[in-house]
């Protein structure tokens, strides 16, 4: 795993891989039906950008393996997703607001690799992104709303938010990889992201009146798989079928 | 069924001559074949038993989102997963379908949802059955979504014009749902022994409980004498579990899989099978609060619906701050 090209597809096929995992645990038990099935709608939008990154990455690494036995058969120091998206479901006040952090990233991150000088991540994140473009603004406007509905709601979203902060800092951490790529005009640096994250965040802050958390210290390691406890957990019930009973066809 | 005990009127379908002269319009205009649409005048108790029926229908499809969406966290391969997930959300869809079709008839939503959480209404008695291996989410799909089509298909025909363009839409999935299943059950039974023997586990967990979908036998029943003539209800239960049966066995067989019923046989003289009753007295346990997952699955859908109030109440909140502020702005 020494591309530094796989390190972007493992990057950005985990985050979307995990994340849709997560969110896939709500189907059946939202607090709407609407909300039921446009969650589970974000949750399929993004497996379908895990597999495509994740067959580009099995195709750089070209030892035979695939999406799914890159999805399965990888342990947790392995993943490339950032530390937020394996934050626990908790609630669907932290979900959402996991989601909102996430899709204010990835709009901006698949804004620039949609003009990457590889062609193929140029190609899958135009891709993603006509889909992408729609999540931002589904989870922009919920949390605006919810920001700005009764104080309960309000301060359920403000929690959310102060207690998943830490972690977002994760999608900002650079690497040696990630260098390479920026030489190449692969990909942005990932840091070089955050102050225009930021900018979006503060302008929707205005209608959702929470307060963005000044602190910049951030929860690290994920670009070298130091990950929280909880993605062994993630990882343990979704590989558990493919471990348990390998070589099966399914 | 999905809608397995309707309580019709209670009383015979009352003869041509006996009606009121709206009612002979009513029932006149059914039996031409022609639909009911939501403005048109309507006997009290066919609206009521419809509301009855359609509610739930709807619920059965909520419910039923829970013992699939119970295997999304552990599908096996992407695409499994990928299926998995859309199928269960179209389940979702459904019950979205029948409650606005439902609310046609002057119920809401909200209403409907509190019969359900209370246990005052019920759902089909499939849905309190654990999923307990992969091969469950084969079985569900080819057993469950396979008797719920039986009787959709003929439904797609009844006499309530919103019920029947639900059903119309419904039915186009459930199809897909019952292939997605089968192909499953064939990956199964033709994979490895260990996947075989979870198939055919599967199959003697969910084979006779399949069968109660249809509902006890009702050709003696004054409900579904009512219920047919305003054509809400198309066919006898026996007639539909029959048919059912008659599709299913050679499929079992084709599998490589053993129905668990040793009277189970092609009876040359009637040209269809044999087949033993399920068992009745654990199905009106299951459906009056008594099977192996109903205190789990209403308390799931109570604890979604409780968990999600603040939620509910918050963009609520936020809709009429909006709407007032057009107010004084205007
Ligand atoms: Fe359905
Ligand atoms: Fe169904
Ligand atoms: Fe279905």
């Amino acid at each position: 795993m020494s591309n530094p090209r796989i390190h972007l597809a493992l990057r950005m096929g985990d985050n979307s891989l995990i994340l849709s995992q997560q969110n896939s645990k709500w189907c059946g038990h939202a607090p709407t039906l609407e909300e039921d099935i446009a969650l589970a709608n974000v949750s399929l939008d993004l497996m379908g950008h895990a597999q495509m990154w994740l067959e580009f990455a099995a195709e750089v690494e070209d030892e035979g393996r695939n999406a799914d036995t890159l999805a399965f058969f990888r342990d947790t120091e392995e993943f490339r997703n950032s530390l937020l998206v394996e934050r626990p479901n908790v609630d669907f006040a932290t979900t959402l607001m996991r989601q909102y952090l996430f899709d204010a990233w990835h709009l901006e991150q698949l804004l620039l690799l949609s003009q990457s000088s590889d062609t193929l991540v140029a190609e899958i994140s135009q891709k993603a992104l006509v889909e992408v473009r729609y999540h931002r603004e589904r989870s922009q406007s919920l949390v605006i709303r919810l920001g700005d509905g009764t104080i309960d709601s309000h301060n359920r979203m403000q929690e959310a938010l102060n207690a998943l902060w830490s972690y977002f800092g994760s999608f900002f951490e650079d690497s040696k990889d990630d260098e390479m790529l920026f030489d190449l005009q692969t990909s942005p640096m990932p840091s070089s992201l955050y102050p225009r994250v930021l900018e979006q965040l503060n302008q929707d802050s205005v209608l959702s009146t929470l307060k963005i958390p000044e602190s910049e210290f951030w929860q690290k390691g994920a670009v070298q798989g130091h990950h929280t406890e909880n993605l062994g957990y993630i990882l343990a019930e979704m590989q558990y079928l493919q471990r348990t009973y390998p070589n099966s066809k399914w | 069924m999905y809608a397995q005990e309707v309580k019709s009127t209670g009383s015979k379908p009352k003869s041509l001559s006996s009606m009121s002269a709206k009612e002979k319009a009513f029932q006149e205009k059914i039996d031409r074949g022609q639909r009911i649409e939501p403005k048109d005048w309507m006997p009290e108790g066919y609206r009521r038993t419809l509301l009855r029926q359609m509610g739930q229908h709807a619920h059965s499809e909520i419910v039923g989102q829970l013992p699939e969406g119970n295997w999304i966290s552990r599908a096996p391969t992407l695409e499994r997963k990928t299926i998995l997930l859309a199928k269960v959300q179209d389940e979702a869809g459904h019950g979205l379908y029948l409650y606005s079709a439902a609310e046609t008839l002057g119920k809401s939503r909200d209403e409907m949802t509190k019969e359900l959480l209370s246990g005052r209404a019920k759902y089909s008695s499939i849905f309190n059955y654990p999923t307990l291996n992969w091969a469950d989410m084969g079985a569900v799909g080819w057993l469950v979504d396979g008797a719920a089509i039986m009787n959709q298909v003929p439904l797609q025909r009844t006499s309530y014009g919103p019920y029947a363009r639900a059903m119309v839409r419904i039915c186009k999935e459930e199809s897909f749902h019952q292939r997605q299943g089968f192909d499953i059950m064939m990956k199964m039974s033709f994979g490895s022994k260990k996947q075989k023997a979870m198939a055919q586990d599967s199959l003697n967990r969910f084979w006779y409980p399949s069968l109660m979908m249809f509902g006890p036998s009702d050709s003696e029943s004054v409900h579904s004498a009512q219920s047919m003539a305003w054509k809400i209800k198309i066919n006898f239960n026996d007639e539909l579990r029959q048919k059912f049966v008659d599709q299913t066995a050679p499929q079992a067989e084709y599998l490589g899989l053993t129905i668990p019923d040793e009277k189970l046989k092609w009876n040359e003289k009637t040209e269809q099978y044999d087949y033993s009753e399920p068992n009745w007295e654990e199905f009106f346990e299951v459906i009056s609060g008594n099977g192996p997952c109903n205190t789990e699955r209403l308390a799931a859908r109570n604890k979604a619906w409780d968990d999600g109030e603040w939620f509910r109440d918050g963009l609520l909140a936020n809709s009429t701050k909006n709407q007032n502020s057009q107010i004084a702005a205007e």
